[in-house]
C-alpha cells in the first residue's frame, strides 16, 4: 500500500529527520536557518515543536565554528546533522570537515569514530550568481574518510538522509533545492537507501549514462528521444558518489560498450572524469566508441538567464553526446 | 586553600613524569630515532596538571600540537603515549597519528590535533553534546596564544556563550606563536581580554604556579558545572624548548631564537622546582620521599620508552585499515 504513497522531496528528508530523532536521542539538527523555511524549505517543518530547542538548533552565520561543534559533539557520541542552506557557504567550514573529521578515525588509530552528516544544499539557477549556485560535491569526493550522497528521488532523499546519519562515518549528503517540489513514492515507514550502491533507472543495450542527482532526470527524458533514433539507453543513478558502486558501472558499459556522464559540477577534474577513468581502467576492451562527459563548462555560474540557459546542461546535451559515439 | 598530601603528591609526580619524559625525548629526536614532530611542552606542566587534575575523569578535554602533558594529565598512558611518538601500533593511534594526534577517550581524553585552533570548536561540540544530554561534564579547549589570530575562536566563544555551553577556553600563553613573539601577532592587550565582549567570565592565571591553577580551575569547573556558561582562563607560561623539536632548528642550526635573558627569567619561575619548594616548606615530603618520586618517575619513563622501542610498527597491509569506521 505505502508503495503508492506520494511525498515530495523536500518532506521526504522532513520524514528522515523525524523518525531518526524518534527512535534516537543522539541525533540532533544543527545549523544555519532550521527555524525558516526560507533557508531550508519544509525540511524542517515541525521539527522544533517535536524535539525543542535542545534538539533542533539555529545559529548565527558561524560556519567553522558550529560545523566544528557538530563534529566535536559527534566525537561525544551525538550524531548530528549539520545543514548548509548553501553549499557554498560550507567553504568556510573545510577544516572541520577535511582536517578533523575524514580524519579523525584514521589518524587517531581507529579510537574515535565522527558520525557525522555535513548537508549541503545546492541552489542553481534563478539568477543567483556564481556564490549561490555551486555544486562543490566533488571536493568532498576527493577526500579519503568521506562518503558522498546525492539523492535524486523522493524515495532517495528519505533513505539516504537516514542511512547517512546511521553510518558511523562523515557523510557528506548534497541535495538540489530544484528538486524539493518533486513528488515521487515514499514509504511512511522507516527504511534506508545503502550507501555506495547505485541504480539503474532504466535498462537498454546500447548506452551507459551515468548520471547523478537533477541530472538523473533530464538523462531519463534524453532516453524518450534517443528511442525515436532507435537508440536504447541504460540509465544508471549514482546516488552515492563516494564510494562509487564499481560494479554496477563497469556491469553496465561491459554489456552496451558505450558510455556517457553526465555531471551537476564542472567538467575539469569532476566525477565525471573519475567515472570515465575507472571504466577505462578496468573495461577498456570492451568499449566502442570514446566516453562522453556532460557537464558544466569551467566557468563560475553566471546571474542573467540568458547565460544560465547555455551554462546548465540538459536533456538535449545528453542526446547529442550520445548520438556522436552511437 | 590547602591540599591534601596525596593531591600535592599526585600534582608533583604527574608534572615530573612529563618532565623528564618530555627531556627524554631530546636525545632521540637529535638522533633521528624520533622523526615525529614533537612540540615539548617542558616548562608548561602545571597547566596540563593542575587542570587536568581539577576535573574529573568524565570531563572533556580537547588539545593541540603540544599535547603530550595534556594527555598524560588527563590519565593517558605514558607507555601508549611513548609507542605513538615511535609510531608503533601500541600506540595509543596505533602509529597512525604520531605525536600531534593523541586520544585516549576513555579518559575523557578526545584528541589533538596540529591546525591551530582546529581543535578549539570540537570541545564546544562536547560542551554541547553534554548541554543536550544533561550529563553534567563539562569540556576543556586547551589553545595556544597563536590560535587567538585564529577567526573560529571568535566564532566558538560567541556560540559557547550564547548557548551557556558547560566549557572552559584554556590559553596557554608562552609568549611565541611558533617563531612569532605575541607582541607582533596582536595588539598588546591582555588575551583574556578578547573574552569580555562576548559576556565570558575571565581569568588570568599564573600558569607556573600549579597551586593556583588548581585552584582557579575547581573554581571554574564548578561555575561552568552549574551551568553559568564558559569561562576564558589565560595561564601565563613559558616553553623551555623550541616551537617544535629541542630548539628551533632554523636550517640545521639549532638555535633559540628567544633571547636567552628571557628563558633564564623563565627558569628561576620552574613550576616543579615552585611545588617543590612549597612542599619542603610545609614539610609534605622530606628529601627522601622527594628523591624516590623522582626515581619512580625516571623508572616509569625509562619503562615506557623500552617499551615503545620493543613493540612493533604498524603492518603495511593495514594502511588502509581505520580510513571508515
Amino acid at each position: 500500500m505505502s508503495l503508492h504513497r506520494k511525498l515530495s522531496y523536500s518532506l521526504a528528508i522532513n520524514e528522515a529527520l523525524h523518525q531518526v530523532m524518534s527512535m534516537d536521542p543522539s541525533v540532533f539538527l544543527i545549523g544555519q536557518g532550521v527555524k525558516s523555511p526560507w533557508y531550508v524549505g519544509n525540511t524542517a517543518r515541525g521539527l522544533i515543536e517535536e524535539f525543542g530547542e535542545n534538539r533542533v538548533i539555529d545559529t548565527p552565520v558561524s560556519e567553522n565554528g558550529i560545523t566544528g561543534a557538530a563534529v566535536g559533539a559527534a566525537i561525544a557520541g551525538m550524531k548530528p546533522v549539520v545543514v548548509h542552506p548553501r553549499i557554498d557557504f560550507m567553504m568556510y567550514a573545510m577544516d572541520p570537515i577535511i582536517n578533523e573529521a575524514a580524519n579523525w578515525f584514521y589518524m587517531n588509530g581507529g579510537r574515535a569514530n565522527v558520525p557525522v552528516v555535513f548537508w549541503g544544499i545546492i541552489n542553481r539557477r534563478g539568477e543567483q550568481a556564481a556564490q549561490h549556485s555551486q555544486a562543490l560535491h566533488a571536493l568532498f569526493a576527493h577526500i579519503p574518510g568521506l562518503k558522498v550522497v546525492m539523492p535524486a528521488t523522493a524515495h532517495d532523499a528519505k533513505g539516504l538522509m537516514v542511512a547517512a546519519i546511521q553510518d558511523p562515518n562523515p557523510v557528506v549528503f548534497v541535495d538540489e533545492r530544484l528538486l524539493y517540489g518533486l513528488e515521487g513514492p515514499v514509504p511512511q515507514e522507516i527504511y534506508h537507501v545503502e550507501i555506495g550502491k547505485g541504480c539503474l533507472r532504466r535498462q537498454g543495450k546500447d548506452v551507459t549514462i551515468v548520471a547523478v542527482s537533477l541530472m538523473v532526470h533530464e538523462a531519463i527524458k534524453a532516453t524518450q528521444e534517443l528511442i525515436d533514433d532507435d537508440i536504447d539507453a541504460e540509465v544508471i543513478d549514482l546516488r552515492t558518489i563516494k564510494p562509487l558502486d564499481r560494479e554496477l558501472i563497469i556491469h553496465s558499459v561491459n554489456k552496451t560498450g558505450r558510455l556517457v556522464v553526465v555531471d551537476v559540477g564542472w567538467r575539469s577534474f569532476g566525477i565525471s572524469g573519475e567515472i570515465a577513468a575507472l571504466v577505462a581502467e578496468a573495461s577498456f576492451e570492451t568499449l566502442k566508441a570514446p566516453i562522453l562527459r556532460v557537464a558544466l563548462p569551467d566557468c563560475p555560474a553566471p546571474a542573467s538567464v540568458m547565460l544560465e540557459n547555455g551554462y546548465y546542461p540538459s536533456a538535449r546535451d545528453i542526446v547529442q553526446a550520445v548520438r556522436r559515439i552511437m | 586553600m590547602i591540599l591534601s598530601r596525596d593531591t600535592l603528591c599526585d600534582l608533583y609526580k604527574a608534572m615530573i613524569i612529563i618532565r623528564l619524559f618530555e627531556e627524554s625525548l631530546v636525545e632521540p629526536i637529535l638522533s633521528g630515532e624520533v622523526h615525529t614532530p614533537c612540540h615539548l611542552c617542558s616548562g608548561q606542566e602545571a597547566i596540563a596538571v593542575g587542570l587536568c587534575k581539577a576535573l574529573s575523569q568524565d570531563d572533556y578535554i580537547f588539545g593541540n600540537h603540544r599535547s603530550h602533558g595534556h594527555f598524560l594529565a588527563k590519565g593517558g598512558s605514558l607507555r601508549a603515549l611513548a609507542a605513538e611518538i615511535y609510531c608503533r601500533e601500541t600506540g595509543c593511534s596505533r602509529g597512525r597519528g604520531g605525536s600531534m594526534h593523541l586520544i585516549d577517550p576513555t579518559v575523557g581524553m578526545l584528541g589533538s590535533a596540529p591546525i591551530v585552533a582546529g581543535t578549539i570548536s570540537l570541545a564546544v561540540g562536547a560542551a554541547l553534546a553534554s548541554s543536550i544530554r544533561k550529563d553534567g561534564r563539562i569540556s576543556v579547549s586547551f589553545l595556544g596564544d597563536g590560535a587567538t589570530g585564529e577567526g573560529v575562536l571568535y566564532e566558538s566563544l560567541n556560540f559557547a556563550a550564547l548557548k551557556k555551553l558547560p566549557i572552559i577556553f584554556a590559553c596557554e600563553n608562552n609568549l611565541y606563536a611558533t617563531h612569532m613573539p605575541i607582541r607582533e601577532c596582536r595588539v598588546n592587550r591582555p588575551i583574556r581580554k578578547i573574552a569580555e565582549p562576548f559576556g565570558i567570565d575571565n581569568h588570568e592565571v599564573d600558569g607556573n604556579n600549579i597551586l593556583q591553577v588548581y585552584d582557579k580551575v575547581q573554581q571554574a569547573a564548578e561555575a561552568c558545572r552549574k551551568g553559568s556558561g564558559p569561562v576564558f582562563m589565560e595561564f601565563l607560561t613559558y616553553r623551555y624548548r623550541g616551537h617544535v623539536g629541542p630548539d628551533d632548528n632554523v636550517q640545521g642550526l639549532h638555535m633559540d631564537l628567544r633571547p636567552q635573558e628571557e628563558l633564564a627569567h623563565w627558569l628561576e619561575k620552574d613550576p616543579i622546582q615552585r611545588l617543590e619548594r612549597y612542599i619542603r616548606e610545609h614539610h609534605v615530603m622530606d628529601e627522601l620521599e622527594l628523591q624516590s618520586f623522582k626515581r619512580e618517575a625516571e623508572n616509569e619513563v625509562q619503562d615506557a620508552k623500552a617499551y615503545a622501542e620493543s613493540s612493533a610498527r604498524p603492518r603495511i597491509e593495514e594502511i588502509t585499515r581505520y580510513v571508515f569506521a
